[in-house]
């Protein structure tokens, strides 16, 4: 399939490209892998739909949404969401193959490559500083998500209540991540049912 | 541990990982501070150094950072084995331990992704669709938050921490407030940190 003017992207926001195989799949999500350091979300956007476009941009707004409430790493999700679509369980597979194998050598490399120099100053220098850094990177990325919170159902308020009361059994209290996800996580899910049920109500009453 | 697992320890690790699995909401990440309480505070199985470098590595390099839960894996096997001195035994137990820990983080939230996906692509307007995503988000925050504060707090001594602590701090504010890329940002703290001035 020849590639698109720029016009044509323009005018056309379907996705008119599709993985050739799961050899596609494969490769593709590797090399996608291996340009991530620390966050990949700016890099699967760039890849997934606008360059190869297999997604358009509203596609991927949704599929990302979805990849980010599923358990799991959420790149990972959404390589084997588009792999899965177009070639089923082999093609997400593939995908999942993709993002992890080579990434997985190269890491494993560095940790050896680590452990054979690990007890000099220098090494032990480095990654502690590296550590501080990955610390922050961390945190940031947390804190850049607060934004996200003013169009929470809950309010904002109530929204950093809850944020506060699980930093501190998870951080101070070092409760089990378990039982804070069932007790804090439940008690707000039902919260938030309730919140959007009253809204709808609301909103039907309001236009007559 | 320095003698060798037995099959019991295995289970055991893998059982805790696939359990955090569907717990890792946000990602691997957010589960890193029960690993923390896991690994190191309740098992002993790995030292603080080699959590918090796993963390560190993952993210020097390229690709998902699910991948520090494969190089947890991969030192607890080397512990196991009596460490990388003791050779063949000790390097087949660090790959025995890779392979579990992130086939057990990998393997649950895989196939609930892979079969909920399509169900919830389809129902995305649904009510509960949406009181899970806006219930589960500041949760998800404050994880992210608890998992940077847990790897800066192993290390306590003020007299001696607090440029590691003021490194932090500056890269929270480089990240959150600039588009400064992050390669830059763990390239010079392993720079700062071999000058030993961190």
């Amino acid at each position: 399939m020849p590639p698109p003017t720029p016009t044509d992207s323009l005018l056309a926001d379907a996705a008119i490209c599709r993985p050739q195989s799961r050899t596609d799949l494969f490769v593709s999500f590797t090399m996608l892998a291996l340009q991530g350091f620390g966050g990949v979300l700016a890099i699967v956007q760039r890849e997934v739909v606008e360059k190869k476009r297999w997604l358009t941009r509203e596609e991927f707004l949704e599929d990302w949404a979805v990849a980010q409430i599923m358990p799991g790493p959420n790149v990972v999700n959404l390589s084997m969401m588009i792999g899965g679509r177009h070639f089923g369980l082999p093609g997400a597979l593939a995908a999942l193959a993709g993002m992890l194998a080579a990434p997985l050598v190269i890491v494993l490399l560095l940790a050896i490559l680590y452990g054979n120099v690990a007890d000099t100053p220098l090494a032990q220098g480095a990654l502690r500083g590296m550590g501080a850094v990955a610390s922050g990177l961390i945190t940031a990325t947390g804190i850049k998500l607060i934004a996200a919170l003013d169009n929470n159902p809950m309010g904002r308020a109530l929204c950093i209540a809850i944020a506060a009361m699980t930093f501190v059994a998870i951080a101070l209290l070092r409760w089990p991540l378990v039982w804070v996800l069932l007790g804090i996580g439940g008690v707000a899910c039902i919260w938030t049912y309730r919140v959007l049920g009253l809204k709808e109500r609301l909103a039907q009453g309001a236009v007559p | 541990m320095n003698m060798l697992p037995t099959l019991s320890n295995w289970v055991e690790l893998f059982n805790h990982f696939a359990s955090l699995s569907l717990l890792a909401i946000g990602g691997a990440i957010t589960t890193a501070p029960d690993m923390h309480r896991y690994l190191v505070t309740e098992q002993g199985w790995l030292s603080e150094t080699q959590f918090t470098s796993s963390i560190a590595l993952s993210q020097a390099a390229p690709g998902p950072n699910v991948l520090f839960v494969a190089l947890m894996g991969w030192n607890v096997g080397l512990n196991a084995g009596g460490g990388p001195q003791v050779g063949g035994v000790a390097w087949m137990l660090a790959l025995l331990g890779m392979l579990i820990a992130l086939v057990a983080i990998m393997l649950p939230s895989s196939v609930v992704t892979y079969t909920a996906t399509r169900w919830a692509h389809a129902n995305r307007q649904l009510r509960s669709v949406r009181a899970f995503k806006a219930g589960m988000a500041p949760i998800v925050i404050a994880l992210l938050i608890a998992t940077g504060w847990l790897l800066m707090a192993a290390h306590d001594q003020v007299a001696h921490d607090w440029r590691l602590w003021l490194l932090t701090a500056v890269t929270t504010l480089l990240v959150w407030r600039t588009r400064i890329h992050l390669l830059w940002l763990i390239g010079a703290g392993a720079v700062l940190g071999a000058m030993g001035w961190v």
